[in-house]
């Protein structure tokens, strides 16, 4: 039957709030957690936020009725309380896939994340979790080369792989940051990594670094015997300039570069994932203002959100946060997006933070990160806690060593070496770390050292952002 | 302060990934290694190649992999003939895991001649 139509403002609970909605496979779902005015009920609240996220606008138009708005709109269907806290509540939210571009993460939260946020009637909105539907997933590119590729490329089983970020962020020479590079590669590490605000700055323009790290690599592999790369950032001002890099670095024979994926832009980063895929280049992200997103409880957009987007754009490799070391991260929250990067299927477990069961098909998996403050005290925790599917980044912990930093890069050999071979052996290496790691001294004088050196650090500040399972 | 000690006229220099780092294992860690193998469900492999040409993706395979093999003695005795027919080699003990298309884990248990 033919709807009429009557201008004017009505409740958006009367179109958008539809508890007995029952989500379709094919449906992208939202869970926000949504803190409203003071004495806005909760289904208006949340059908606010459907609406103001999909099909909705302020009043009603009279265009409303040249299309079929009831299947393109989207769905509040369910309201939750949050555990521990009453100032809030989660809306969960489904929108009919035809309302986004296919492969376009772009588009997605161009949705979800655009106008809502500022929406009145909300105090402060969380983007929680997103269900991206397979049929949504099979659109996107993906990680250009995935966890298992990257070790055949690499020749590197049964460990995590390490890294070290060059310090100072700034100010070294080309040539002198290559010799930093070279001296971490051929003490046994696999990677060493620009800094995320290494572009292409007065001090060291971005082509003499690719020549002078690119040595580096080449000596460092031919000294050792092993694979070894450098993740040469291309994050530049446009993403012409990007690709400009990324195609020299190609030319040199570099087998990995990096990209900033929020400062860099999500349309920028899927540009370079499917070059890197049609080109065989390895990718890894850096995060630089994920913390301005996803650090407040109440507002932004969750770190796992921005995990799945960039699964879904394309990466290689992804800084997770570390659990120990001096950043942000609670720990089975830090569990749950690793899952999220690496997984095939992940379940819906509100222990750790998950939603909704998240399928990801075929799509390859992404190596998740540990950089930032950590050092060998922390290797068998971080063994334990990240497996072997993950890249381990000591910068400080590397280049800080007293003698330097290819003494620094082969104490952390030693010592992850020492910790998978003592897990294989069913040791428990949270409970036996000191010991084990002690042990493994014994024959390494370098690891000796770097025990020395590091043994009082500790980061031990509590974590801003919690689960909300864990609240009061 | 102690130099690092390795360079390109220097043979020993040369490393082969896992657990290369840490001194030549005791047949009690061999075993114990094989034995997380086993656990995992990994089907065993042996590879060997000489010392100069262990840079490429492909050594010689020792036979096939030990597929659905699980007796550790077995395994051993298999790494152990590899060696024995080729002692100057680079031997190593694979375990393939056939679900994610990849190696869990990869070792080279017997150090060939670096000079």
């Amino acid at each position: 039957m033919a709807k009429t139509y009557d201008a004017g403002v009505k409740e958006y609970r009367e179109t958008y709030w539809m508890p007995e909605y029952t989500p379709k496979d094919t449906d992208i779902l939202a869970c926000f957690k949504v803190t409203p005015q003071d004495g806005v009920p909760r289904e208006e609240v949340a059908a606010a936020v459907a609406a103001e996220s999909s099909t909705g606008t302020w009043t009603t138009v009279w265009t409303d009725l040249l299309t079929d708005l009831d299947y393109y709109k989207g769905r509040a269907y369910a309201i939750e309380d949050v555990p521990g806290d009453d100032t809030c509540f989660y809306a969960f939210i489904a929108y009919p896939i035809d309302l986004f571009e296919e492969g376009s993460v772009v588009n997605v939260m161009t949705s979800l994340v655009g106008n809502v946020f500022g929406f009145k009637a909300l105090r402060a909105l969380r983007l929680e979790d997103i269900r991206f539907p397979l049929a949504y997933v099979m659109t996107c590119n993906g990680p250009p080369q995935g966890i298992q590729l990257e070790r055949d490329i690499l020749n590197k089983y049964g460990r995590p792989l390490l890294g070290c970020t060059i310090k100072p962020k700034l100010g070294l020479s080309a040539k002198n940051y290559g010799r930093a590079c070279y001296e971490g590669l051929r003490g046994g590490l696999d990677f060493t990594k620009d800094d995320e605000n290494v572009n292409s700055q007065p001090f060291m323009r971005w082509r003499a670094r690719f020549d002078f790290v690119m040595e580096a690599i080449e000596k460092a592999e031919a000294e050792t015997g092993e694979r070894k790369g450098h993740y040469l950032n291309v994050t530049a001002p446009t993403s012409d300039e990007m690709m400009r890099r990324a195609e020299y670095a190609r030319e040199i024979g570099a087998p990995i570069i990096m990209h900033d994926y929020i400062t860099g832009g999500w349309a920028a980063n899927t540009q370079l994932a499917q070059w890197c895929q049609e080109n065989g280049m390895l990718l890894h992200i850096h995060r630089a203002m994920h913390a301005v997103l996803d650090r407040n409880p109440h507002h932004g957009i969750h770190f796992r959100v921005l995990t799945k987007i960039l699964r879904l754009s394309g990466g290689d490799h992804l800084h997770s946060g570390t659990v120990v070391g001096k950043l942000e991260g609670d720990r089975d929250a830090t569990l749950g997006w690793i899952d999220l990067m690496r997984d095939s299927y992940i379940k819906e477990d509100r222990s750790r933070g998950i939603f909704f069961d998240q399928d990801w098909g075929a799509m390859p998996g992404v190596l998740p990160v540990a950089s930032g403050g950590i050092h060998v005290w922390h290797m068998p925790a971080l063994v334990s806690i990240f497996g072997d599917d993950s890249v381990l980044q000591f910068g400080g912990g590397t280049l800080g060593h007293p003698w330097g930093n290819a003494a620094g890069a082969a104490a952390n050999r030693v010592a992850v070496e020492a910790c998978v071979e003592a897990r294989n052996m069913g040791r428990e290496l949270e409970k036996e770390g000191k010991d084990i790691l002690t042990n493994a001294a014994r024959h390494s004088p370098e690891l000796a050292a770097a025990m020395e050196t590091w043994k009082e650090i500790k980061f031990e500040f509590d974590t801003v952002d919690k689960l909300d399972v864990s609240h009061k | 302060m102690q130099d690092y000690q390795s360079s390109l006229s220097d043979p020993s220099s040369r490393k082969f990934e896992t657990f290369s780092y840490l001194p030549e294992f005791t047949p009690e860690q061999i075993r114990a290694q094989i034995e997380y193998i086993v656990s995992k469900g990994w089907n065993p492999g042996i590879e060997h190649t000489e010392p100069e040409n262990a840079g490429g993706h492909y050594w010689y395979m020792w036979k096939l992999p030990m597929f659905g093999e699980t007796d550790v003695d077995v395994i051993l005795k298999e790494v152990e003939a590899c060696h024995a027919a080729h002692p100057n080699n680079h031997v190593r003990l694979l375990g393939f895991d056939n679900f994610a298309q990849s190696a869990g884990a990869a070792m080279v248990i017997y150090r060939g001649k670096m000079d």
